[in-house]
């Protein structure tokens, strides 16, 4: 944290900081009563034991899994461009460094994710392709703008923080790669928070100017940042969703509104503390439920970004499909230079013999 | 990144990789930790021949010094045992707990055994 003081590091600012990812990582370790369970499927959930790649599994959660890691895996490698947007503005070195570093770990949990994906036997290029051409989704999330250097803070502060919300109980699904892709991403989301809170903590304890951007931000990224937890899942909503049936296989821990809620209980207090003002008049402390309310999220507007209308979709498959098309002759040069190795390694071995 | 290029085919038409351009193979990765410890798996990536294996291995795996020591194998290369035959191939061991020290019964007063 370069020896700054103004976060106590004792005081867990994010769930990836909690004695829940700790228990995940530590379940992670399961060698002992794996025998008394043998190798059946249901068996295995039962006993809250991981499925490994060669195991025997229905075709539904190979399916299910599929989807949601690449998903995720897009997710990473699309939220590279917002903030990568700002590399070449950060205000200064140590924002500059700071941002490069965290940007390259957005590209490296991209690909500990299609790794996660390929063991359940889909190709990379297969996932790729679903992502340029629209068949696989990205979080609606990356479809907003980055419109100043306080975006950068607001998303490492709320975005990441409601990454790492949803992301902390996947290190305890039952997919065993998909488990352990998620422990390292956790371990290394915590830096990201936190830089995102001290951005805007300095620029709140900066001119009038920089306190108006950094609650701008915050304005246009809180109800964003809710709705990343999906719609609403519990009471009525449960029906015709994915939530139980994921929950049944293990894969999926807490409902969305849950974990929404343990966000916003969770974020509440850190606004209060930057001395920023949430956007919504309906957030109050509910003694009795022991819980923040908040008021009711814009489900239209996050449907409408998930279709494709958002501010910046056509913007980001766009540059994805340049950077992919443009890295072609590297990815072929280095094909070629792989091939000529190899040859002049045979021709040695032949001339040797 | 893998292989084969994905041209700009237009709107929601299926693009096909490239003619000609490979996919770069699948390496399993192991990071030695620290000295003292084994190398242990921690995952896979794409790259078109050991050396770069090796480099990306650096970049995705060990970007804040989880190692000291990295080695890189074909995936193609592995030879696994079947999950499907995993109960007959380990089965020999099943039957054979005269191997562990608690088998045997000893007095309780005899030290150090």
């Amino acid at each position: 944290m370069y020896g700054n003081d103004v976060i106590d590091p004792n005081e867990p600012l994010n769930a990836a900081e909690t004695a829940a990812y700790d228990a995940a990582a530590e379940h992670d370790d399961q060698r002992d009563g794996r025998d008394a369970v043998g190798d059946d499927f249901d068996a295995l959930l039962a006993a809250d034991q991981r499925i490994e790649p060669r195991d025997a599994m229905p075709d539904e959660y190979r399916e299910t899994l599929i989807r949601q890691i690449a998903q995720h895996a897009h997710s990473e490698i699309i939220g590279m461009q917002p903030e990568g947007n700002w590399i070449t503005r950060a205000p200064s070195l140590r924002r500059k460094a700071i941002l490069i570093a965290k940007v390259q770990d957005e590209a490296g949990h991209g690909l500990y994710l299609y790794s996660a994906a390929e063991t359940l036997g889909i190709d990379r290029q297969e996932l790729l392709d679903r992502l340029h051409n629209g068949k696989q989704k990205y979080s609606s999330i990356f479809n907003y703008p980055t419109l100043t250097w306080a975006d950068c803070g607001a998303i490492g502060w709320l975005v990441d923080g409601a990454a790492i919300m949803n992301q902390v109980p996947l290190c305890r699904c039952s997919y065993g790669p998909y488990a352990r892709a998620m422990i390292r991403v956790c371990k290394e989301e915590s830096f990201h928070q936190r830089q995102g809170f001290e951005i805007l903590w300095n620029l709140m304890r900066g001119t009038e100017s920089q306190q108006a951007m950094a609650q701008d931000a915050a304005d246009r990224w809180w109800w964003p940042a809710l709705a990343m937890f999906g719609p609403p899942d519990t009471g009525e909503a449960a029906k015709g969703g994915h939530t139980e049936q994921s929950m049944a296989w293990g894969i999926k821990r807490f409902s969305n509104d849950d974990l929404r809620q343990k966000f916003v209980d969770m974020t509440v207090p850190q606004a209060q503390k930057l001395g920023l003002t949430l956007p919504d008049p309906d957030l109050r402390w509910n003694e009795e439920r022991g819980h923040w309310d908040f008021g009711e999220i814009d489900w239209d507007e996050f449907w409408q970004v998930l279709r494709g209308d958002g501010p910046c979709n056509a913007e980001r498959i766009e540059h994805r499909r340049r950077a992919h098309d443009e890295g072609a002759w590297v990815r072929e040069a280095a094909n070629a230079y792989a091939a000529k190795q190899a040859s002049r390694e045979q021709q040695q071995k032949e001339s040797a013999a | 990144m893998s292989g084969a290029t994905t041209p700009s085919t237009g709107a929601g038409a299926p693009s096909e990789p490239a003619q000609g351009e490979r996919s770069w193979p699948l390496w399993e990765v192991f990071v030695r930790g620290k000295r003292g410890l084994s190398h242990v798996h921690v995952g896979s990536l794409h790259a078109p021949d050991a050396e770069l294996a090796l480099r990306n291995a650096r970049d995705v795996y060990t970007r804040r010094q989880e190692g000291v020591s990295i080695w890189v194998v074909k995936a193609d290369d592995v030879t696994a045992s079947s999950p499907s035959e995993k109960d007959s191939f380990f089965d020999p061991a099943g039957d054979k707990i005269y191997r562990h020290p608690t088998f045997y019964d000893v007095p309780e007063d005899v030290e150090y055994l």
